[in-house]
């Protein structure tokens, strides 16, 4: 959203300008800054910024921010500038007259990264007063970063204006980094700068406060001791930041096993084909996606909500038509439904590649599952934690079914004594087929999920199924509590050991945790009693 | 009893004749094919994977190169003769690609091989090729540290981009402090060590690199990409270089994006991120992201725009992209042709003879020329990201660089070049005057 | 099937096998050698080295169905053992490369001077030596399924549970292997061979002999499993199969005849990769991957689980059917038809190729022996109602 805001925003002042626009056209510095724009070199594009942003000329934002949103065009023959605007209406960047039309030799002014920074900087001091709280405090923020002395004043103005709380720590904060590296700020106001920016306890203020270079000794040591209290706290938060990323691995990883759990687990498949079941629930997010991108631009954001249900009829149609084609004929032969569910995945892979080639397909995050938010000194990232909550749900919504649906019922029945419930005339085959459905249905819709962090390729499916198995048989066969136990177990336990041990160890250490947990539990953490566990 | 014993032979009989006609069947069915080799076209093999983990990369490859013969044949073909394909899939198996290439040399009887994608794959063939001396042009981006006499490297060598990209970031972007984050497989372990020794070089402390390895197809980055933004806020210009491979990639980067680690604060350079990879991206979070090729798409030459098109028009796809190591079997391809016209002939001996020295038209305008190492001159390009999941060249060398077989900045191989015209060794010591190893 | 029956056939089946494969090591390599070059009956040298691995994978399709078609225990991380063999083979191969290799480092292999190794690792040591590597290529795999199966068959480890804890162990060992500092050359693995004992290994004699010791190694190890089969051993075995518990409870040491068995499997298979690895010129970790050991289980299952000659041919057939698949005009579609080979062999013949054939010949050959009964019946003058002419 504050994309949209900041464009309507500009467009307003650019309205603003070609309302009043007949200011007398002034040669001078401000005019040589601007045709540096049209020099396509990237300092003199850096040196038009700095010269446009500090000149005070009322053309000075809307030229950066257009500059930022690659709506600056140059023409390298007669060197003009040109804003053009988001309604389609362009005016000569020198002076600030509307223009017909932008000439044709003319292309966007290019930025690279050092620029990008130049621009947020300018926009930053130029922005600091605007009327929307939003646009204040991001300005707020990238002058905390650039931390540029000449955005002092500009601070100190804003400051005195500002009625927002959080907007006024900011600006508060922009202020001490802009103090601590100005050279020639008191000794006292610096010290009370390192405090302001102590008390932010981020990583940002670390870096700040590492990298401010030679200052007076009474500043260093609070520096030093800051840095010191700062440091210690974030190693208290960074534990919990790994129990969050476990918790983000263990629902990835319920979410990839769940429908094994049932396929496996309940009926007792060793269905190989499950990672491309979800592989398929992913292709099914991108088909969807790249539909509504041509067609219902709009409704993009809502993409994943119509994926979900399309996923698991994709995949449980699929499953149903496997399960009556191929499975069947083995109940009873579980090591055979290995070889013929191997067999099936390899088909399904060259398929699933033939049909839409061998690359990655995009998948894009719609705007609710981008970015992160900041809770104490952690982040999360909105994608990891909606996928949390999704993976809950499908777990708490299957253990509702088969706790009270007829369904359920029934797909417990049959997998407690399968006789016994035929002769109690439950039609088995029915239940059989519809259970390898919901099985791939729920892998299906763990596609869509799946596809929102990793890759939409014909090999998503392998990635996953390994470790699939091994969350179902950690846990303990035909156990759904077993496999969210198993998950989060091994996600969390992953994830705290791979900032000691590296990637690759902590995975190999966690593969062999698993074998010797096997040897002392043989029948995972959850495991079935009964006479049917021999059978 | 005697009845029994009867059918017993029989069956015995009957069994050991089904075994025997399948044996000889299989036997005579491979005999027969290898022995139909025609002499009215040249055969071109491609030994690239069209299934299992790498046909993401290498089937656009194969594709490639089926569409420059089909180009090469509408001009008519090579010596009054078309050329044909024969295509194999090695389906990422890595002692399947020394079969294949076997196969292809042996029972298709081809003149010269494109292929291969990983250093393990070439390191697979490479036994092969020398045995049955054929040739083998491959065109990928990799650690150096290799000069085979029957193998041709189209690729960049390290210094054709790691080092390039480097320098970029220290002069433009005054970075101090480096992320090495790599797979853990030899390419990314060689370039990191070549950097980590050119970086010290150049006054880099060792607190101020970090080198991360992690497997293949790696997709839970979030611990890694915490630890960047923890190194990142050093209070130094931190920079990642990344030399993580493909399927990696798009885990990596959507973390990055979501984690808001901006180019403008920690930018990634990496070195296996091209327009390919970067089709399967979102790549709005990543504006500013850098990669070190020898080519862009983007790049504006008459040479690039012609190719662009009539690909696009080959495989009826208005957005089918390309990339560097498309380029690569471009020239490649282009200078074999050149090399068989030279001689008239597709001896193996005389071609890889002719070869060092042919000039080949690069897409960006430039020529490049293959040297007695046989690697080849190209220039550099460092792209940031674009919205639109092109790149957008921000930087690029003055001229070509002439590719080092042996990187200069590590101890072992800093004596050693490779030079197949003159000496006829790829690995001469210089300071012993010796050429090490069987030399062959 | 009665066990009777089965022994029978497979003693009949046993001989021709034996038959073929020597006749096979011993006519392959002599065309290959003898003949000249391009003539017909000439095997090419590559399809020597082609077959040559295919009967090293018809070794490890043994070792498995010894395992699995006997004993019931279904291993899929057959090929950590197998792979393993391989690189105690590849380790000496390394060795034997001297100062011909890159850098001209006499004891080090390249790998190691280019990472920085100033000395050769322990591990690494002995290696030179062809009687030790080939102790190792028995002892590792051994060792390995020794220490994993007493702790596994001691806990009572069955079925899928055991299943996918060898699939655990092959998936650690591969992740292990590519670490570069693990010390076995990373992704890359050995490779660029030179000599074995003293012969060039590319050599067209070599390639011969090898084939020709891979073919009496497939024998021999068929003499073995059959020997364990067929003793009592083997009895007490497929009684484990039937019924484990049962065999428990009649006082067999359930978990000593499985370790054993498992433990002679882990050796066989150790031995196939230790002669694959010089014939195909390379060992690497992705030989450890666990898609590897659920493929070596498939081939059991085509051949027919549970017949030796089955597992050995089955092997053969599908690694046949991949080379030939996967070249030419088939390529892009080989995943559909070996796909569609599995799923096929698993619905209409589920006892495999050789298991449906022994099947078909028992069924109609009681048919025959019923007519001929009949016939005789009908001699010595008993009345049967007549035919219609």
């Amino acid at each position: 959203m504050p994309a949209n805001l900041s464009a309507r925003f500009c467009s307003l002042l650019l309205s603003l300008f070609l309302i009043a626009f007949a200011l007398p056209a002034f040669a001078g510095p401000f005019e040589d800054a601007v045709a540096k724009f049209a020099n396509d070199d990237f300092s003199d594009t850096d040196e038009a910024i700095g010269a446009v942003a500090s000149s005070g000329n009322k053309l000075a934002f809307p030229i950066i921010s257009a500059l930022q949103d690659g709506r600056l065009m140059a023409d390298p023959d007669s060197k003009k500038v040109y804003v053009t605007g988001a309604d389609g209406k362009s005016i000569d960047a020198a002076t600030g007259e509307s223009v017909a039309s932008v000439p044709d030799s003319a292309s966007a002014v290019r930025l690279n990264n050092r620029l990008r920074r130049s621009v947020d900087a300018a926009i930053g001091s130029l922005t600091l007063q605007s009327p929307d709280v939003g646009t204040r405090l991001q300005a707020a923020q990238s002058v905390f970063k650039s931390h540029d002395e000449t955005a002092l004043e500009a601070v100190d103005g804003a400051l005195a204006k500002e009625t927002n709380k959080s907007v006024k720590a900011a600006l508060g904060d922009a202020r001490a980094a802009i103090l601590l590296f100005k050279p020639d700020t008191a000794e006292v106001e610096k010290l009370e700068a390192v405090a302001t920016i102590k008390a932010r306890g981020d990583q940002e203020a670390l870096a700040l406060l590492t990298g401010m270079g030679d200052q007076p000794a009474s500043v260093t040591k609070a520096a030093a001791s800051a840095i010191g209290s700062i440091q210690s706290s974030l190693a208290v938060w960074s534990t919990v930041q790994n129990a969050w990323y476990g918790l983000s691995l263990g629902s990835v990883l319920l979410l990839a096993a769940i429908g094994l759990a049932i396929t496996f687990g309940v009926m007792g498949v060793i269905n190989m084909a499950h990672g491309e079941m979800v592989m398929i629930g992913a292709y099914v997010t991108f088909v969807v996606q790249d539909v509504i991108r041509t067609r219902y631009p709009g409704l993009f954001d809502y993409s994943l909500l119509i994926a979900v249900p399309l996923a698991f009829i994709v995949a449980g149609a699929l499953g149903v038509l496997i399960e009556r084609s191929i499975i069947r004929f083995l109940y009873g032969r579980p090591l055979e439904t290995l070889l013929a569910t191997w067999g099936l995945s390899l088909v399904l892979q060259q398929a699933v590649r033939t049909m839409f080639g061998p690359t990655n397909r995009e998948v894009g995050n719609p705007s609710w599952m981008s970015g992160a938010f900041e809770l104490g000194q952690i982040t999360i990232t909105y994608n990891r934690l909606w996928i949390l909550v999704f993976t809950l749900a499908v777990f708490v919504i299957l253990l509702a079914m088969l706790r009270y649906t007829a369904l359920g019922l029934e797909m417990r029945a049959v997998t407690q004594n399968r006789r016994m419930a035929a002769s109690m005339g439950i039609a088995t085959s029915r239940v059989d087929a519809l259970t390898f459905g919901l099985g791939s249905g729920i892998a299906g819709i763990a596609g869509v999920a799946l596809s929102q962090i990793d890759n939409v390729s014909p090999n998503l499916g392998q990635s996953y199924i390994i470790d699939s198995f091994m969350v179902v048989v950690f846990g303990g066969v035909g156990n759904l509590w077993g496999t969210l136990v198993g998950a989060f177990t091994l996600g969390i336990a992953n994830k705290f050991l791979e900032p000691v041990a590296g990637a690759v160890l902590g995975k190999i250490a966690i593969l062999v945790l698993i074998i010797l947990f096997i040897q002392k539990r043989p029948r995972g953490l959850f495991a079935l009693k009964g006479r049917a566990v021999e059978a | 009893m005697h009845s029994k014993s009867t059918h017993d032979i029989a069956a015995s009989f009957s069994r050991r004749g089904v075994l025997a006609a399948t044996a000889g069947l299989m036997l005579g069915l491979a005999s027969i094919s290898s022995a139909k080799a025609a002499d009215d076209t040249i055969k071109v093999g491609v030994l690239h994977s069209l299934s299992g983990t790498m046909a993401i990369s290498e089937t656009t490859l194969k594709d490639t190169i089926l569409f420059l013969i089909d180009e090469q044949n509408k001009k008519g073909g090579v010596n009054g003769k078309k050329l044909e394909a024969v295509v194999v899939d090695p389906a990422s198996n890595w002692p399947l690609f020394a079969e294949k290439a076997r196969e292809l040399i042996t029972k298709d009887k081809v003149a010269v091989v494109f292929g291969c994608w990983t250093s393990v794959s070439r390191k697979s063939v490479l036994p092969v090729f020398k045995e049955l001396n054929s040739i083998l042009f491959y065109p990928v981006q990799y650690e150096g540290e290799e000069s085979e006499r029957n193998v041709f490297y189209t690729g960049a060598a390290p210094n054709q981009q790691a080092i390039p990209a480097v320098d970029y970031l220290m002069k433009d972007e005054k970075v101090k402090r480096w992320v090495l984050a790599g797979t853990d497989y030899v390419y990314p372990r060689t370039t990191n060590k070549i950097l980590e020794a050119y970086l010290k070089s150049k006054g880099v402390a060792q607190e101020d690199i970090m080198i991360n390895y992690t497997p293949f197809g790696h997709s839970d980055w979030q611990t890694i990409v915490a630890d960047i933004k923890k190194f990142g806020s050093a209070g130094k210009k931190t920079a990642v270089v990344s030399t993580i491979n493909g399927d990696a990639n798009v885990p990596f980067y959507k973390e990055l994006g979501n984690q808001g680690i901006k180019a403008k604060d920690i930018p990634v350079v990496a070195f296996s991120v091209g327009e390919e990879e970067l089709a399967g991206i979102d790549t709005k979070p990543l504006l500013g992201h850098l990669a070190a090729w020898n080519y862009f798409q983007s790049i504006k030459s008459p040479e690039n725009e012609k190719f662009i098109k009539a690909w696009q028009t080959y495989t009826k796809n208005p957005k089918r992209v390309t990339n560097d190591p498309m380029e690569a079997h471009v020239i490649g391809f282009d200078m074999w042709v050149k090399a068989v016209e030279k001689v008239k002939s597709t001896d193996p001996d005389k071609v890889i003879d002719a070869l060092p020295g042919i000039e080949a038209k690069n897409l960006t305008g430039g020529t490049s020329k293959m040297l007695p190492n046989h690697h080849i001159t190209k220039p550099v390009f460092i792209g940031e990201i674009k919205a639109n999941g092109q790149f957008d060249v921000v930087w690029k060398t003055p001229g070509l660089v002439a590719g080092d077989a042996w990187s200069k900045e590590l101890d072992g191989s800093k004596d050693l070049v490779g030079d197949w015209v003159g000496k006829k060794c790829g690995n001469f010591n210089t300071k012993t005057n010796k050429c090490l190893g069987s030399g062959s | 099937m009665t066990p009777h029956m089965l022994t029978r056939s497979l003693d009949r089946g046993a001989t021709i096998f034996l038959a073929v494969v020597a006749a096979c090591g011993i006519l392959i390599p002599l065309s290959n050698l003898l003949l000249p070059a391009g003539s017909f009956l000439q095997v090419p040298t590559y399809l020597v080295a082609l077959w040559g691995k295919y009967v090293c994978y018809a070794i490890l399709a043994l070792s498995i169905d010894l395992i699995w078609g006997y004993c019931g225990i279904l291993s899929l991380g057959h090929g950590a053992f197998f792979s393993l063999g391989g690189y105690a083979m590849g380790m000496y191969l390394m060795r034997q490369i001297g100062s011909r290799g890159v850098y001209g480092n006499p004891i080090l292999p390249d790998f190691m001077v280019f990472l920085n190794y100033s000395k050769l690792p322990w591990y690494w040591q002995g290696f030179d030596m062809f009687w030790f590597a080939a102790l190792m290529v028995l002892v590792v795999p051994g060792l390995l399924a020794f220490c994993f199966g007493w702790l596994a068959f001691r806990s009572r480890v069955t079925g899928v549970y055991l299943s996918i804890i060898t699939q655990a162990m092959t998936y650690a060992l591969l992740l292990a292997f590519f670490r570069n500092d693990f010390g076995f050359g990373g992704n890359n693995g050995l490779t660029d061979f030179k000599d074995i004992l003293g012969f060039n290994v590319q050599a067209e004699g070599t390639r011969a002999a090898l084939f020709a010791l891979s073919c009496l190694a497939l024998i021999a190890s068929f003499l073995i499993c059959r020997s364990v089969v067929s003793s009592k051993l083997g009895k007490v075995l497929i009684a484990i199969r039937d019924a484990e518990s049962r065999s428990r409870f009649l006082g067999y040491r359930v978990e000593s005849y499985k370790l054993f068995v498992f433990t002679l499997s882990a050796c066989m298979a150790g031995v196939a990769g230790a002669l694959y690895v010089p014939q195909v010129g390379i060992i690497n970790p992705s030989e450890f991957a666990p898609g590897n050991s659920i493929e070596a289980v498939i081939w059991v299952a085509v051949g027919g689980r549970g017949t030796l000659v089955g597992a050995a041919l089955g092997a053969v057939v599908v690694n046949y059917a991949k080379t030939v698949f996967t070249s030419g005009m088939l390529a892009p579609y080989w995943l559909f038809m070996l796909g569609a080979m599995f799923i096929l062999v698993t619905l209409l013949l589920p006892k495999g190729i050789v298991g449906t054939f022994n099947a078909w010949w028992d069924s109609s050959k009681e048919k025959r022996a019923a007519a001929t009964t009949a016939s005789a019946a009908a001699e010595d003058g008993i009345t049967e109602p007549r035919m219609a002419e």
